[in-house]
């Protein structure tokens, strides 16, 4: 008894340094990104308070706001703004479908080994073309 | 199973954290609703400026579904930034001031998005 617990493999927590090592499946991807997401969302709320507030509040506000994506806020240059934002709709995106995810396998339990890739391929796939498009078009390529 | 009550009641295990788990999903729930009213207004009309931007905001169910969306944000936020803090925070008290920090962040937040809210 006491040799069958010394010969169990020993699971340790990954250390940071290790990570990069660790190929994850495409739901693992999905949850990390999940969670990466939600605390860049948390981490810039201030920042979408404050564009909620310029474009709501008055007519000078709003062109405030307008002029964030032409001449920057202050010191910081528009292409800087625009990437912010970008980071803030690719996070929402992502967020909200790999939450719609959570939700579907709740509800139907969908939670197959092949229904789960399926389903954070199509997350990944879903979130990254909406992502593109929506930054064609906040950079102004078309 | 017997002597589960009282001083030896089990304070760890299944259903505790279903009261997070569920406020998350009906949080979420919220806020696509909202997301989904948003898009459909703004996809309906003419070019988008600050009358119509506005307008959108000042009606009253915007309103009270901007604001029960601010609340779901916050109440959602709060529960993930937890558990973000207790999976990599392990010293109690640094965990504790991140907490508490959270909980200033989302609120602070939250009473500002209602303010920009209130003026319209």
């Amino acid at each position: 008894m006491a040799d069958n617990i010394k010969q169990r493999p020993i699971y340790r927590n990954i250390h940071v340094s290790q990570i990069v090592a660790y190929r994850l499946p495409p739901a693992g991807i999905v949850s990390i990104l999940h969670r990466v997401s939600g605390a860049l969302m948390f981490l810039l709320l201030p920042f979408a308070v404050w564009l909620l507030d310029v474009s709501l509040s008055t007519e000078v506000s709003y062109e405030r706001f307008t002029n964030a994506f032409v001449g920057g806020i202050g010191w910081l240059p528009a292409w800087f703004v625009k990437l912010v934002v970008l980071g803030l709709i690719w996070s929402y995106l992502h967020h909200a479908i790999a939450g719609l995810r959570h939700l579907w396998m709740d509800v139907t339990h969908s939670v197959g080994l092949q229904q789960a890739r399926l389903s954070a391929l199509a997350t990944l796939a879903i979130s990254g073309v909406l992502t593109v498009l929506l930054g064609a078009k906040l950079f102004g390529l078309f | 199973m017997s002597d589960n009550f009282g001083s030896k009641r089990l304070v760890v295990g299944a259903h505790y954290g279903l009261r997070d788990w569920l406020s998350q999903r009906i949080t979420a729930a919220l806020m696509v609703l909202f997301t989904v009213a948003l898009i459909l207004q703004l996809l309906s009309g003419g070019p988008l400026g600050y009358d119509r931007w506005a307008g959108i905001f000042s009606q009253q169910w915007m309103k009270l579904l901007t604001f029960v969306t601010i609340v779901s944000l916050a109440v959602h936020a709060w529960v993930g930034m937890r558990d973000i803090w207790m999976d990599y925070v392990k010293p109690v008290g640094i965990r504790l001031l991140l907490q508490v920090a959270t909980i200033v962040w989302l609120v602070g937040c939250a009473g500002w998005a209602v303010q920009v809210l209130w003026r319209l």
